[in-house]
């Protein structure tokens, strides 16, 4: 039998990948849960206030975009819009071409991740470095991350020590320290000799225009300390109304995505350096990026484009546990992703994608742990809806059809004569039961024995009593 | 002597869920005795068939509100509905309203779920009985099914749980993990179901229980039925059947 391609994933995934994600996510869920309950013991007031302020955000995103462009342009920061990835990277190019930028060191992005910049700049001409150590190392072995904020979930130490022995960075070692030392080293260079840097942003306040941006290692900060041109690149659904929303975003970030009360770095830029501050980037650019956002937005799924990228629902996630990030096919993975890919990619991209909404057991942990409170799994079942609707492949694939069911189950005399039926089931060898899906369930579990009909007996005799 | 306030002349319906009509209906017939036992009396529509939700969380939802407006017309009036499952009663109250969105029928959707409870919420919070009576001598890990999040089934079950002689609850690690069983789930994806179930039982186990309990007998049928293959020794009973058994050792 056909079987999901994630399930495929899944069975025939490395151990010692498994290994690592198990153990890292699980550290994960334990350190969200006493960062953030242990400081707020109302903390899902504080999930479900900043999942309505985002709502409301999100509805009029024209009027508080509009207010950050003006903001922004107030201080002279140059903004763009690309309404998709190939847009995007072309004014990119443009930009670092105009100022003769030909090295730059870039911090994490997921956006960036998503248009696949990093290989489109290096095909033309622009030597580009990931300055975060996972995507340092993601880059290095030409892979993806596969979790939205532990790029590299999916590998432990000693497979980085290799990938670090490999390419030259130093002698093999096993040591963390070490390691970072040597990444540490090889970046500094980078840094120095590049006039140009790159981050996301993981917020932007729509009152003043402040682009947000944290980082654990320093490394989006040490990348604008020498540079003259900073590029962010900004999903547009990045915005929050006004400055003091900020600490209630940045507050509930840290604590659900690593446990931390606050990320180590946490930069708020305004814009280009202005005359009297002797250093800075002299001109600032930003991009925002549709992708397929707006298209969300008008879709029933538009609660998936509250999302601030913590990771929480990824880390508490049992299928995305067991099957990795990869197993997802896109930039986003996990429950969020699950929602954010079929609908990123628009209209003609669904199909291929229509097997992620399946790729649930619909448990809720994910809305549970959500600082915004999306309601994951009710998007899920309505993309599980639009792809039978559209009659997309993917979700076809090993689910057992309900059309006769749905006959059966809204005809009581049918019902009941089924209830007695059943009791074949004790009899006959499961080789010869009919049901492909009973088959599957009695490959790896036994079925209690059918008792179809003795509860409703049983109450008929004891009213005849 | 009897602990537990009974609250007379109180009439329900039950819904006493496809799984337990087919499979465990000695878990239907605690029900009944729990529910008598705090005085309500019982109906038992007997058109009825099942909830409608393997083919509402399959994607079909077309095939779903085909069952879920007979079970509508099965389930018509005001009185209470009440359903040993937290599943089905969220499907009731949560699943349903959702597929019905764009419905002619939302409303009585809506009505229906209202007035469906998840058995022990029922006795928690819609009877206020706060404790149980009787004995029973048993560990026991409690599994959070996973439609009970968000609900106060969880703290219902543990709340009554407490009030019974010689249970002992006993705790065990990733406890917000769901067993993998899903509905459809199981068996569209056969591998992570079985591996997350696998998971949740050494989890269990090693807490060394004498007894699994869940509100729902969806989980605990994927449970034991995997845990009997592996050859592990796996015990579980529905909630309703640990309250009707303390009873009767009373
Ligand atoms: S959906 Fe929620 S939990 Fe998941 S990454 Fe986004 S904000 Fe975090």
């Amino acid at each position: 039998m056909k079987t999901q391609p994630i399930d495929r994933y899944a069975k025939d995934l490395d151990p010692e990948v498994y290994a690592s994600i198990h153990q890292t996510s699980n550290r994960r869920v334990l350190q969200r849960e006493g960062s953030l309950f242990g400081d707020y013991p109302h903390a899902n007031r504080l999930r479900h206030w900043a999942g309505e302020l985002k709502r409301h955000t999100i509805s009029h995103i024209d009027k508080y975009l509009e207010q950050a462009v003006t903001a922004m342009e107030s201080r002279g920061v140059e903004v763009h819009f690309a309404s998709e990835a190939e847009s995007a990277r072309r004014q990119i190019l443009e930009i670092l071409k105009s100022h003769k930028v030909d090295r730059i060191c870039k911090s994490k992005s997921m956006v960036t991740e998503e248009i696949d910049l990093r290989r489109y700049l290096e095909k033309h001409g622009i030597e580009t470095w990931e300055s975060d150590l996972g995507e340092f190392v993601v880059q290095l072995d030409d892979d993806h991350p596969s979790h939205i904020v532990t790029p590299i979930i999916h590998k432990n130490r000693f497979q980085i020590a290799r990938t670090f022995r490999d390419h030259g960075l130093g002698d093999y070692t096993e040591d963390p320290e070490n390691l970072t030392q040597q990444a540490r080293k090889f970046l500094r260079e980078k840094y120095l000799s590049s006039i140009g840097t790159m981050t996301g942003a993981n917020f932007v306040s729509a009152e003043s225009g402040r682009i947000v941006v944290v980082t654990n290692e320093g490394n989006s900060r040490f990348g604008l300390a020498g540079a003259k041109v900073h590029i962010a690149v900004v999903g547009i659904e990045k915005l929050v109304p006004r400055d003091e929303d900020l600490a209630l975003y940045l507050n509930l970030l840290a604590r659900s995505s690593t446990g931390q009360h606050l990320t180590i770095y946490t930069e708020f830029i305004v814009g280009p350096r202005p005359e009297n501050q002797p250093e800075g980037p002299e001109n600032m650019h930003v991009i925002f990026i549709d992708n397929g956002r707006s298209e969300t937005l008008a879709s029933d799924c538009r609660d998936a484009l509250n999302c601030i990228r913590c990771g929480a629902c990824l880390n508490v996630c049992p299928v995305f546990r067991q099957a990795s990030g990869h197993a997802y096919r896109h930039t986003y993975p996990g429950p969020i992703g699950a929602v954010l890919a079929p609908n990123l990619v628009g209209k003609e991209g669904f199909a291929e994608l229509a097997d992620l909404p399946k790729a649930s057991s619909l448990c809720g942990a994910c809305n549970e742990v959500c600082p915004v409170d999306i309601p994951i799994p009710d998007l899920l079942l309505r993309l599980r809806n639009r792809g039978k609707e559209e009659g997309a492949p993917g979700s076809k694939i090993a689910s057992p059809p309900m059309g006769a069911w749905a006959t059966l189950a809204s005809s009581p005399t049918a019902w009941k004569m089924a209830l007695k039926g059943g009791h074949l089931m004790n009899v006959i060898p499961h080789g010869m039961i009919p049901v492909p899906a009973l088959r599957t369930w009695l490959e790896d579990r036994t079925l209690p024995d059918w008792q179809g009909g003795s509860f409703r007996r049983w109450l008929r005799n004891r009213k005849q009593k | 002597m009897l602990v537990t306030d009974r609250i007379a002349g109180r009439s329900v319906q039950l819904m006493a869920t496809c799984l337990c009509d087919a499979f465990y209906d000695d878990v239907a017939r605690a029900t009944v005795e729990v529910l008598e036992h705090v005085g309500c009396e019982v109906e038992f529509p007997e058109d009825q068939t099942c909830c409608g939700q393997p083919a509402f969380n399959g994607g079909d939802w077309p095939a779903s509100r085909k069952v879920v407006r007979h079970t509508l017309k099965v389930f018509e009036g005001e009185k209470p509905v009440i359903v040993p499952s937290g599943s089905c009663a969220a499907m009731a109250f949560h699943g349903s309203p959702l597929q019905f969105e764009r419905e002619p029928d939302l409303d009585q959707v809506k009505a229906l779920g209202k007035r469906t409870w998840e058995l022990t919420d029922f006795l928690v919070n819609g009877l206020g009985v706060d404790s149980w009576t009787g004995r029973y001598h048993a560990r026991i890990a409690l599994h959070h099914s996973c439609h009970g999040r968000g609900t106060r089934t969880g703290e219902a079950m543990e709340r009554l749980l407490k009030t019974i002689e010689g249970v002992e609850v006993v705790s065990f690690s990733e406890p917000e993990q769901c067993c993998g069983f899903g509905g459809t789930f199981a068996v569209t994806f056969p591998h992570i179901s079985k591996s997350m179930g696998q998971l949740k039982i050494k989890n269990m186990v090693s807490a060394d229980p004498d007894v699994i309990v869940s509100a729902d007998m969806s989980c605990l049928m994927h449970q034991a039925g995997l845990a009997e293959r592996e050859g592990i020794d796996f015990r579980v009973r529905h909630i309703a059947q640990v309250l009707r058994n303390a009873i009767s050792d009373s």
